[in-house]
C-alpha cells in the first residue's frame, strides 16, 4: 500500500517505521526542517520537509496516488485540514486522523474523514476498565456512535438482582446480548435469573443510556 | 445580529468593535486574556478566554443561538476546523472564516463555508493602486496625508513598527 504520513512527531515516526518494516511504501510530510532531517538521515529519503496541510506539498509527496493518508500531529486542527486537503484535491480513498480532543471526533466523521483515533480515549477506556465505577463501561460503538455496546456490572444494590430477564422493562431499542458469569459467557433467556456479579453486555443507543443505567445499576 | 468572532487580534479586535458600534450582540474569544487590551474601552460585548475551535468554549459562548460566526485567527487551519464547527455541530446559519492561503480558500468555499482571504484582497487593492492611484480603491489605500498625524510616532521607530 502507498501510504502518506503526516506528522513526524513520536507517533508519526513509529508509525512510519513499522510501516515501511511492514513493506508498504510511505512517504512523510513533517514542517520541522530540523526534525524532518533527523528522521531522513535514519529512515532514508522518504520525507517531505514541509507543511503537509498545503496541496502543493502533499503533491510532491504524492499524495495523487495514495491509497491512505494518516494525520497524526498533536495539532486535531492540521490533521483535519490535512485530511480534508488530501481527500477533496487528491481523491485519496482513506483518511485516518488523530484526534486528541474526543468531543471532535463526531466533526470529523461528519467531515468524511473515514477513521479517526483518539490516544486520550484510549488512555480513558483503560482508566476505566481498571477502576471499578457504578457505571455503564462503553465497549463499542458502532453507525457512528448511534448504537453502543456497553457493559453493566450487578453488585449487591442493583435493583434487577433476583429478578428474572422477561421481568425487566429494558429501555426501548436496548439488547441484553449476553450475560457474564463466573467468566463464562451464558445466553439470555426469560427465565434466566440475575444474581449478584453478574456482567451484562448490552446493545443501546446513547439517549437510552441514563435509564438503562438506573435500570441495572441504580442510582 | 448575535455575532461570535473567534481571535481577537487586528482584525478580530477592529471588527468586533465595530460590529458592536453598529448595535450587534458581539462574543469574542480568544486564546490570550491579553488580546482583549486590543478593544476599545467602549466595546460592550462579551469577552471570553478560550480555544475557539473547542466544542465546549463555543456552546459557552452561546453558539447554539448566533447568527454569524467569525474565524479570524492567524491559523488558517484553525479557522477552517472553528468555522466548520460552527456550521456542522452548532448549525450556525453563517460562518465566515479568514484564510490566509488562497488556494485552501478557494477548497473550503466548495465545502460551503464563506471565505474571506487577507492575500487577494491586498494583492487586488494594491494593483489597483499601482495601476490608478489610491483614490481608485475606495478607501482601501488611503492617499498620502501632507502633514504627519499629530502625535504619530516619528518613521522609523520601534512604535511606528509595531503599528505596521
Amino acid at each position: 500500500m502507498y501510504i502518506v504520513v503526516v506528522g513526524g512527531g513520536t507517533v508519526g515516526y513509529y508509525l512510519t517505521k513499522e510501516l515501511l518494516a511492514a513493506g508498504h511504501e510511505v512517504v512523510m510530510i513533517e514542517k520541522d526542517p530540523a526534525r524532518a532531517r533527523n528522521i531522513a538521515d535514519e529512515l532514508g529519503s522518504i520525507v517531505v520537509p514541509n507543511d503537509g496541510c498545503e496541496g502543493r506539498y502533499q503533491e510532491e509527496a504524492g499524495m495523487g496516488r495514495a491509497d491512505l493518508v494518516a494525520a497524526v500531529t498533536g495539532d486535531d486542527e492540521d490533521n483535519l485540514v490535512a485530511c480534508q486537503v488530501a481527500k477533496m484535491r487528491f481523491n485519496v480513498p482513506r483518511a485516518i486522523a488523530r484526534v486528541n480532543n474526543p468531543k471532535h471526533e463526531a466533526l470529523f466523521r461528519q467531515l468524511a474523514i473515514d477513521d479517526t483515533v483518539s490516544p486520550t480515549r484510549a488512555i480513558l477506556a483503560v482508566i476505566e476498565h481498571d477502576i471499578p465505577i457504578h457505571d455503564l463501561l462503553h465497549l463499542a460503538e458502532l453507525e457512528g456512535g448511534e448504537v453502543q455496546i456497553v457493559e453493566a456490572q450487578l453488585d449487591a444494590d442493583s435493583p434487577v438482582v433476583g429478578q428474572e430477564v422477561h421481568e425487566l422493562e429494558l429501555p426501548e431499542g436496548s439488547l441484553i446480548a449476553v450475560l457474564i458469569r463466573d467468566e463464562r459467557a451464558i445466553a439470555v433467556r426469560a427465565d434466566t435469573r440475575l444474581l449478584n456479579g453478574d456482567k451484562l453486555l448490552v446493545i443501546t443507543s446513547p439517549e437510552r443510556e441514563v435509564e438503562l443505567r438506573s435500570l441495572l445499576i441504580g442510582e | 445580529m448575535r455575532v461570535i468572532i473567534i481571535g481577537c487580534g487586528r482584525v478580530g479586535a477592529r471588527t468586533a468593535a465595530e460590529l458592536d458600534q453598529r448595535g450587534d450582540a458581539v462574543t469574542v474569544i480568544d486564546i490570550e486574556q491579553r488580546s482583549f487590551v486590543r478593544l476599545p474601552a467602549t466595546f460592550g460585548g462579551t469577552t471570553i478566554r478560550g480555544s475557539g475551535a473547542d466544542e465546549d468554549v463555543l456552546r459557552g459562548a452561546g453558539a447554539e443561538m448566533t447568527d454569524l460566526l467569525m474565524a479570524l485567527t492567524e491559523g488558517d487551519n484553525r479557522n477552517a476546523m472553528a468555522a466548520q464547527l460552527g456550521k456542522h455541530i452548532f448549525g450556525i446559519p453563517r460562518v465566515i472564516a479568514k484564510i490566509n492561503d488562497p488556494l485552501r480558500a478557494e477548497a473550503y468555499r466548495s465545502l460551503g463555508l464563506e471565505t474571506i482571504c487577507r492575500t487577494v484582497l491586498l494583492a487586488d487593492a494594491l494593483v489597483m493602486a499601482a495601476a490608478d492611484g489610491a483614490e481608485a480603491t475606495e478607501g482601501r489605500v488611503l492617499p498620502p496625508t501632507a502633514e504627519p498625524l499629530r502625535g504619530a510616532p516619528p518613521a522609523g521607530s520601534m512604535a511606528a513598527r509595531e503599528l505596521d
